[in-house]
C-alpha cells in the first residue's frame, strides 16, 4: 500500500437522499474532513468512473453532494440508497471565501445546478446581521427543475430572493425570465462597491457579468466558479488547464479580473 | 571515469547490468513509423545490447516507461479497492540530451504541481537512473540548441557514444566503473559524451506572446490542415495529460479496474463536459493551446520552457505540420505587435 496515495478513494455512507427532482437528488454523506463551500469532491463508483461534484452544504460529520444524472456515472450513483456507501476522493479546489462577503452588499447569481457550490455560501449570507443588503437572484430551467425548494423558502425571509425560470407552463405565478433579466433592477445603494458571485453554464456567466457590469460592477468585485473537465483534482491529468490556470488546484473559484483573461 | 571498448565489451556491461537492472531503450521497430513501409524507433525493455538503437533518434521518447499509454491504478473485486504493484526493480532508462531535459518537465507536472505527489509515477521514476546516447550530430527536425536542452553534465550515470564501431562511456557515478573497468579489452580514457552545438532548425521564442496573437488568424489554417490525429501529442517526450477510465472484466462483471491512458489535447473529446460541452472546437484553437502551452503558459507556471526541442513532432506528423515553423510564426508576429 502507498503511503497517502491521493487516487485511493475512502468509503463514505449515504446518510440521507433529498429528491428534488426526478434526475436532481442530494446525498447526503458522511464526511469529517474540513471542506468548503465551492470545493468539491471525485465520486467515484468503481468500474463506472469517476465525476467531480461540488459540495453543496457541509454541516457536523456531513457533506451533501448534488448530483444531475447526466451520464456513465451519476446514472450509476443513483442506483445506491440511504445506508450504502459511495467511494470519495477531496476536497479538491479552493473554494468560497465567505468572509469576503460579511460587510456591504452582497448579489449572488446561480442558475441550475450552480446553485449547488453556492449553496453553502447563500446560507451564510442569509444568517449574517445585515442579511437584507445580501441579494441572491436564481433561475431554473422550469419550475419542475428546481433544487433546494424548501431552502428557497427559508432564505426568501432572511434576505432579497429572487426566484425565476426559463419558461414555464401557462397560469404559472412566478418570474419568468433568464436571470440576466433580473440584475438591472436589482436595489443597490452602491452598485460600484457591491460584491458578486456568479455560478452557472458559461453562457449564462458570460451575460450576466456583463449585466452586472452595466449596473456598475467592478471586475474585482466579481467572483466567478468554473466547471472544466477534470480527471484527477490533483492538477496531472490537464484537463482542466486554461493559460496557466489549473481549476481543480487554484480555482474552481476565481476573482474575474483574473479569470476574465481565461482563453480556452 | 571514461572507457573505450569495442561493441562486444559494452555487451558484456550490458548482460552484466541486466542482472541488477530492467533495461529499457530505443529499439528498431520494423514498418511502425510515420507511413508502414518505414521503421520506427520505440522504446522498449531489451535482454541484449545489440537491441539498442544508438544510431537513430528515436520517434518515442522515454516517457514510454515513466507514463505508459495505458496504466492501471487500481483494481476493483467486489468490496474492495487494490492499487496495482509495480516491479520493483531498479530500471536504467536511455535517452538522449533532450530526453534527459523532458524528465524535469514530467517531474514538475507528477511531483510538484499541486499539494499531492503523483505515487504511481514516482514509484517507476524512483526506480530509474539515466543513461545518456551522445549526440554526434543533430537530426531532421531537431532544435534543442534553441531550448537549451543540447548538452546535459550530469544526470546520467555512464553515457554512451557509438563511433567508428566503439563505444564510449563518461560514467558519472562511482557505483557504475566496477561493471566497465573490468571488461577486457576496455581502455581506460578521458570521454565526454557528445553534443551539438548548432542545429538547422533554429527558433526564437517572444519572451511574452502577446495577448493579439493568442486571438489572431494564426491559427486559422492549422483548422484544416490539422487531422487532430493527436500523435505529436503522443510521441512528445513533455506532454503528460491523461484520461481515467474505468472498465470491468467482461468474463466477472463485478470485478474490473480503473486504468490512466495518454490523453490528447488535439484529440475530440480532450474538454467534454455533461450536456454536450466542448471547449475548442477547432483544430486551430488546439494547435494555439498546445503551442503555447509549450512555449509561454508552462513557463509562466513554473519558470522554464516545456518544449525540449526534439523535434519528434515534426517527425511524426502526417501532415507535414511543423511546430519550430509555428513558433518561429508566433515570433514573428509578436514582434509586429509590439513594434
Ligand atoms: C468542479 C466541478 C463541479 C461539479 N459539480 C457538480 C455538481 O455539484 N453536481 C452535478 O450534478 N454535476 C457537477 N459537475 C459536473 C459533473 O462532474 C458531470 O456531470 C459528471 O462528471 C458527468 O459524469 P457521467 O459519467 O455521469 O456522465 P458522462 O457524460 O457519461 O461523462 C463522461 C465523462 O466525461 C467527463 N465529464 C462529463 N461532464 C463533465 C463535467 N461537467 N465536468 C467534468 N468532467 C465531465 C467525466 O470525466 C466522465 O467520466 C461538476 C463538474 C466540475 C468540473
Ligand atoms: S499537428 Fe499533426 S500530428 Fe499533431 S494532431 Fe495535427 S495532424 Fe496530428
Ligand atoms: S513540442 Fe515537439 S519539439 Fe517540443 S518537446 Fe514536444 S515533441 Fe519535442
Ligand atoms: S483535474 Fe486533472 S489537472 Fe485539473
Amino acid at each position: 500500500m502507498m503511503n497517502g496515495n491521493p487516487y485511493l478513494p475512502f468509503a463514505s455512507e449515504i446518510l440521507d437522499v433529498i429528491r428534488h427532482t426526478g434526475k436532481e437528488y442530494t446525498f447526503r454523506m458522511a464526511f469529517d474532513g474540513e471542506v468548503r463551500p465551492g470545493q468539491f469532491f471525485e465520486v467515484s463508483i468503481p468500474k463506472f468512473g469517476e465525476a467531480p461534484i461540488s459540495v453543496s452544504g457541509i454541516g457536523d460529520g456531513i457533506v451533501d453532494l448534488t448530483i444531475r444524472k447526466v451520464g456513465r456515472v451519476t446514472n450509476e450513483v443513483f442506483e445506491r440508497y440511504k445506508g450504502q456507501s459511495l467511494l470519495l476522493r477531496g476536497p479538491y479546489g479552493n473554494g468560497f471565501d465567505i468572509g469576503l462577503y460579511r460587510d456591504g452588499e452582497v448579489v449572488v447569481v446561480a442558475g441550475g445546478t450552480g446553485v449547488s457550490p453556492v449553496r453553502g455560501v447563500i446560507q451564510a449570507l442569509s444568517e449574517m446581521p445585515d442579511a437584507r443588503d445580501k441579494h441572491v437572484v436564481v433561475g431554473f430551467r422550469s419550475p419542475d427543475d428546481m433544487l433546494f425548494r424548501e431552502d428557497l423558502k427559508a432564505w426568501a425571509e432572511k434576505l432579497q430572493l429572487t426566484l425565476t425560470v426559463d419558461g414555464a407552463p401557462e397560469g404559472y405565478a412566478g418570474n419568468i425570465g433568464l436571470v440576466t433579466k433580473y440584475i438591472e433592477g436589482l436595489p443597490l445603494k452602491d452598485p460600484a462597491s457591491a460584491r458578486a458571485i456568479v455560478v452557472g453554464p458559461p453562457p449564462m456567466m458570460k451575460f450576466t457579468i456583463i449585466e452586472l457590469q452595466k449596473k456598475g460592477f467592478q471586475d474585482c468585485n466579481i467572483t466567478v466558479s468554473h466547471e472544466r473537465k477534470m480527471c484527477c483534482g490533483l492538477g496531472k491529468c490537464g484537463h482542466c488547464r486554461v493559460n496557466d490556470t489549473y481549476i481543480c488546484l487554484d480555482g474552481p473559484v476565481f476573482n474575474y479580473e483574473f479569470a476574465r483573461d481565461f482563453v480556452d | 571515469m571514461g572507457y573505450v571498448m569495442d561493441r562486444a565489451g559494452f555487451a558484456e556491461v550490458i548482460a552484466a547490468l541486466l542482472k541488477d537492472y530492467r533495461i529499457f531503450a530505443p529499439v528498431r521497430k520494423k514498418g511502425a513509423g510515420r507511413f508502414t513501409d518505414v521503421d520506427a524507433v520505440i522504446y522498449d525493455e531489451i535482454r541484449d545490447a545489440g537491441e539498442i538503437e544508438l544510431e537513430l533518434k528515436s520517434d518515442y521518447a522515454p516517457k514510454e516507461f515513466l507514463t505508459p499509454l495505458s496504466e492501471t491504478l487500481l483494481y476493483f473485486t467486489e468490496d474492495e479497492v487494490k492499487e496495482s504493484d509495480f516491479d520493483e526493480r531498479p530500471v536504467l532508462l536511455f535517452g538522449r540530451s533532450c530526453d534527459l531535459h523532458s524528465l524535469r518537465r514530467l517531474d514538475q507536472i507528477y511531483l510538484n504541481n499541486g499539494p499531492a505527489r503523483d505515487p504511481f509515477y514516482e514509484r517507476r521514476r524512483k526506480a530509474v537512473r539515466c543513461v545518456l546516447i551522445g549526440c554526434g550530430h543533430s537530426y531532421d527536425n531537431c532544435f534543442c540548441v534553441s531550448m537549451g536542452s543540447n548538452r546535459c553534465d550530469d544526470g546520467y550515470v555512464f553515457s554512451v557514444d557509438l563511433i567508428d564501431d566503439r563505444i564510449h562511456s563518461n560514467v558519472l557515478d562511482g557505483s557504475f566503473i566496477k561493471f566497465f573497468s573490468e571488461v577486457p579489452g576496455a581502455e581506460e580514457k578521458d570521454v565526454l559524451p557528445r553534443f551539438v552545438t548548432e542545429n538547422d532548425v533554429k527558433v526564437e521564442i517572444p519572451e511574452e506572446v502577446p495577448r493579439e496573437i493568442v486571438r489572431s488568424g494564426l491559427w486559422d489554417e492549422y483548422t484544416s490542415r490539422c487531422i487532430n490525429c493527436g500523435r505529436c501529442n503522443f510521441v512528445c517526450p513533455t506532454c503528460t495529460c491523461y484520461t481515467m477510465q474505468d472498465v470491468f472484466y467482461s468474463d466477472n462483471g463485478r470485478a474490473g479496474e480503473r486504468r490512466r491512458v495518454g490523453a490528447s489535447c488535439m484529440v475530440d473529446g480532450y474538454t467534454d463536459v455533461a450536456g454536450g460541452g466542448q471547449y475548442r472546437r477547432k483544430n486551430g484553437e488546439r494547435m494555439r493551446f498546445k503551442v503555447l502551452h509549450k512555449i509561454s503558459d508552462f513557463k509562466k507556471r513554473f519558470g522554464y520552457q516545456m518544449c525540449v526541442g526534439c523535434g519528434r513532432c515534426d517527425d511524426i506528423c502526417p501532415e507535414y505540420i511543423s511546430f519550430s515553423n509555428i513558433i518561429n510564426k508566433v515570433n514573428a508576429a509578436s514582434r509586429e505587435v509590439q513594434a
